[in-house]
This record gives structure tokens, sequence and C-alpha cells, in this order.
């Protein structure tokens, strides 16, 4: 997942340094970072956000380990939900329970269905759905369409996929 | 000025092209120094057999008035053993279950010494090690560019206009016929079975259509590259195939609002080969229309190169046969 965190560094040499280790001791992958040097906190210390992409469970770690470096964490904020796509689904959409296929992907806690278009032509025609699915990482979005083939295999429905999707 | 022996077998749709795309080159041919001399031409009912050079002109004159050009009731590996030739163009019909004429052909033209060029998809699909081994093993050149993309330089462009590159994958779209129907029914919001119907009438779509809206042409063709491109021995059980007898204008339409075409997309690599309707953006280099095809080679030093062309019809698929012919005599 990809968090944001703000940090505060006292203005002496080396900080960064200290700021960063926890980071790659906990194997994070650092995005960006954002060092306001020119403003000072009425601690007179120097503002900085990071974002980086770790697992959830890594995130109190690190933060104790900056914590345990002098760093002060001012803020975790977590942007959940940051892969997103499109697929359709062909078949009898609805007739074999569109709620359930939807709450396949629900219940896994990462991955969302968050738009769904249906076209229903006629009770003995095929439908089609078009669904977009928000996942909190790109594993997690692969874990997701996993889920999904499965459920259109045992409902028959054709599941097209994005072309830059391994299917 | 070098004089090329060969015959043509099979003289069908594309066999004609041949003839046609031959007579049509020649003084260009003389002009690289290449005289190729057609000494049979074979079809299903027999052949017209002249080693000192058949009159392709009089023998698409008597194909297409009698439906045959058989003078002689001799087969295309009678032909081979018989009649002295440097070349075999084999443009028979693809059977991908026994691989049909076409494999037979091959093999009698390799155990004489022959070279091949071929646009049957068929006898590549099944046995294509054994094929690249009796080749080999004759010293013989084989050539098959046009079995993949008609006029499309697909095989040729990664292993001689690419080399060196490795491939990390090709996908694309292989099959005009699917993508005819495909991009009709988005245009015309109409049902699979109603523009069928109507790529059967205008000949663009096969009598019996299974071979392309199952996804199985275009999982031969993937056979092919796996093999030729990739060094794989694969064969069409290693692919996963779906068709396209499934989608309908609804999904068409729904996924056009999002920004995106459905098209029948072939994908292989050295870890998959797989045959599926994807959803391609519409700004795509692969959000190719009509009959065309398409294919993106994925390389470790150039990037991603896209190919577009026409995938079928006879002059196109004979320019891929002549484009082989050059280069094996050219020079």
């Amino acid at each position: 997942m990809r968090v944001s965190m703000d940090i505060e560094l006292k203005d002496v040499p080396g900080q960064m340094l200290l700021a960063l280790q926890p980071l790659s001791e906990c194997k994070a992958n650092l995005i960006t970072v954002v060092h306001h040097h020119q403003k000072r906190t009425p601690r007179k210390t120097v503002p900085v956000k990071l974002v980086l992409e770790t697992r959830p469970e890594s995130i109190e770690t690190i933060k104790a380990k900056l914590e345990e470096n002098g760093i002060r964490v001012v803020r975790v904020g977590e942007h959940r939900f940051r892969e997103s796509i499109n697929v359709v689904l062909i078949g009898h959409v609805v007739h074999t329970g569109i709620q359930d296929t939807i709450d396949e992907i629900d219940r896994t806690g990462f991955a969302e269905v968050v738009d769904l278009s249906l076209s229903m032509p006629g009770i003995n025609m095929l439908s089609s759905a078009l669904i977009k699915i928000d996942a909190v990482g790109k594993e997690d979005l692969h874990k997701a369409l996993a889920i999904l083939k499965e459920v259109s295999a045992k409902k028959d429905l054709l599941m097209v996929l994005p072309i830059d999707i391994q299917a | 000025m070098k004089t090329v022996c060969c015959s043509i077998l099979g003289f069908g749709a594309i066999g004609q092209g041949v003839a046609e795309v031959l007579l049509m080159k020649k003084e260009y041919l003389e002009s690289i120094g290449l005289e190729v001399k057609v000494v049979a031409v074979v079809d299903s009912k027999g052949a017209t057999v002249n080693p000192k050079g058949v009159d392709l002109a009089d023998c698409l004159v008597r194909k297409r008035r009698d439906r045959t050009v058989a003078l002689e009731n001799i087969s295309g590996v009678e032909v081979i053993q018989s009649v002295a030739h440097d070349l075999v163009i084999e443009t028979t019909p693809t059977n991908i279950l026994t691989g049909g004429a076409g494999m037979q052909n091959m093999f009698a033209a390799f155990k004489t010494g022959k070279d091949v060029i071929t646009s049957n998809k068929g006898p590549l699909t099944l046995k294509y090690k054994e094929l690249m081994e009796a080749a080999k093993a004759a010293g013989s050149h084989f050539r098959f560019e046009a079995t993949v993309g008609g006029s499309m330089p697909i095989i040729n462009l990664v292993n001689e206009v690419l080399a060196g590159n490795k491939v990390k994958s090709i996908k694309g779209i292989l099959n005009g016929t699917c993508n005819y129907i495909l991009t009709r029914m988005l245009e015309e919001r109409a049902s699979y079975n109603d523009i069928l119907a109507e790529s059967m009438q205008l000949g663009i779509a096969e009598t019996n259509p299974t071979y392309d809206v199952e996804g199985i042409d275009t999982a031969c063709k993937l056979v092919i590259l796996a093999n030729a491109i990739f060094g794989l021995d694969a064969t069409y059980n290693d692919v996963e195939v779906t068709g396209i007898t499934k989608v309908t204008p609804e999904a068409l339409e729904m996924a056009y609002e999002k920004g995106h075409v459905i098209k029948l997309i072939g994908e292989v690599s050295r870890e998959r080969i797989h045959v599926a309707p994807r959803l391609v953006p519409i700004n795509h280099p692969l959000a190719v229309g009509g009959t065309l095809n398409v294919a993106s080679v994925e390389t470790e030093l150039a990037g991603e190169i896209t190919v577009t062309g026409k995938g079928a019809g006879p002059i196109e698929t004979a320019s891929a046969i002549l484009s082989d012919l050059i280069a094996i005599y050219g020079n």
C-alpha cells in the first residue's frame, strides 16, 4: 500500500539519513521526499513529507524506528485504492447473481467494485456488464482479478480484461 | 542471371496470387538477377508440368474457366519426386488436425533437398520441430512469413531486421475476420450473428468460420511465432484460447464509452501463449479496425515496435512469399 507520512527533522546534518534508514530496514519503497527546508515548525524543526510504498503491517514498525532515531512523526495518512481497472463481463451476469459476484471482490478488504454499467437486452439474451474495481495495490488488484476469474468460470461468464493486464 | 526452378503446390486463391505476382514482378526479378521458372502447378485434381516452364497466364485462365489446371493426374508429392526443381512454393489449404497435403509435400521436398516457402500453417502448427530438423538435415531453406499476418512482416522482421534483440513478447490482432466482425458490431450496434452473416456474404469469413471466430487461427499463428521466434517447441495444445462468439454489441458499446475497443488479442512470450478478447484503449497502436492485422513486438534493445497490415488476401500473402523467395535467392 502507498502511505504518506509527515515527519519533522532537527536542523542539523545527518537527520535525513536517520529518517531514511528505518524505511530501508523495513524494505519500504520510497516514492517521494519533499523537504521543506525554507519552512520551520514552532519547534524549529524542518517539515518533511514522505510518500512510501510498504506492507500495511510495516507501518507501525517504521513509525517506532523513526521515533527511536529522534524523529517526530506528525501524521501517517493512508492512500488506499490507488489501482483501478475496468473489466467487462459477458454472459448471464444478472441471473447468476451479480450481487454475489460483487461481494466476492468487496469482501476481500483490499479491493472493491466501485462502478457498474449493465445491459440486459432480453431475458434469454446474454447480458453485459462493465465493472470498475479499485484495489490497494497492484498485487491486490491481481488477486481480485484471480477471484473474479474463478467466479466467472463458475458462472460461465466471459471476462474481458485490459490488454496491459496479464490475463 | 540465376534461374530458380519452382513448383506451386496448391492453386487456390493464394497459389493464383503467387502466379499473378510472379508475372507482375518478372522484370523486377530479372533486374535483380533472378529468373523464376515455374515448372509445375498442382491443384487438388492434378497438375500442369513443363520442365521448360509452364505458362502461368494460361494456368490462371484455365483455373478460372475449368476450375482446375490439371492436365495430368499427378500429385504434389509425385511432382516433387519426379520433376527437377529447386523450390516448392507450398500454398495448399491449412489443416491443423492432420497437416493435410502440405505436411506430405514439405517432408517430400526436404527429402529431395528442395527449398520450401509456404503460407500453410497446419504442418508448422503440428510438427514444427520435425520440419525444421528435416530442412536442416537436407540443407534446405525453409521460410514461412506468409503463415502469420499475410503481408505484414513479423517473423523476418524479428529474426532478420531486429537480429540481436531479445524479444520479450508479441501481442496483436492476427485474424482479420474477427477484427472485421468486432469493428462492424461496434459501428452498427449489431449482433455477432448478423455481422458474421454479413462477413460470409462479403467473403471475409469462410463458410465454416469456426477456425477464425473460436480463436483457433490466431492460436496457430501464435504457435508458429512461439517456435520460430522464441525457440519453443509449442503445439496448439499449449495455447489458452477464447474466441469472440460471446461478445455482445452492448459490451462493445460500454467499453467504447470508457475509451476502449474489444479486440481478439493473441499474445506470446516464453512463459505463455494466450488468445482472448481484450480491452484495448481507443488510441492504442493495437486498436486497428476493419480487416487489418497488427502486431506489437516488445524487444530488449529497440523497445516496442508495431507493424500493421493486411493479414489476408491472395496478393498480400503472395507478397510475403515473394519476399521469402528474394531472401533465399537474391544477391
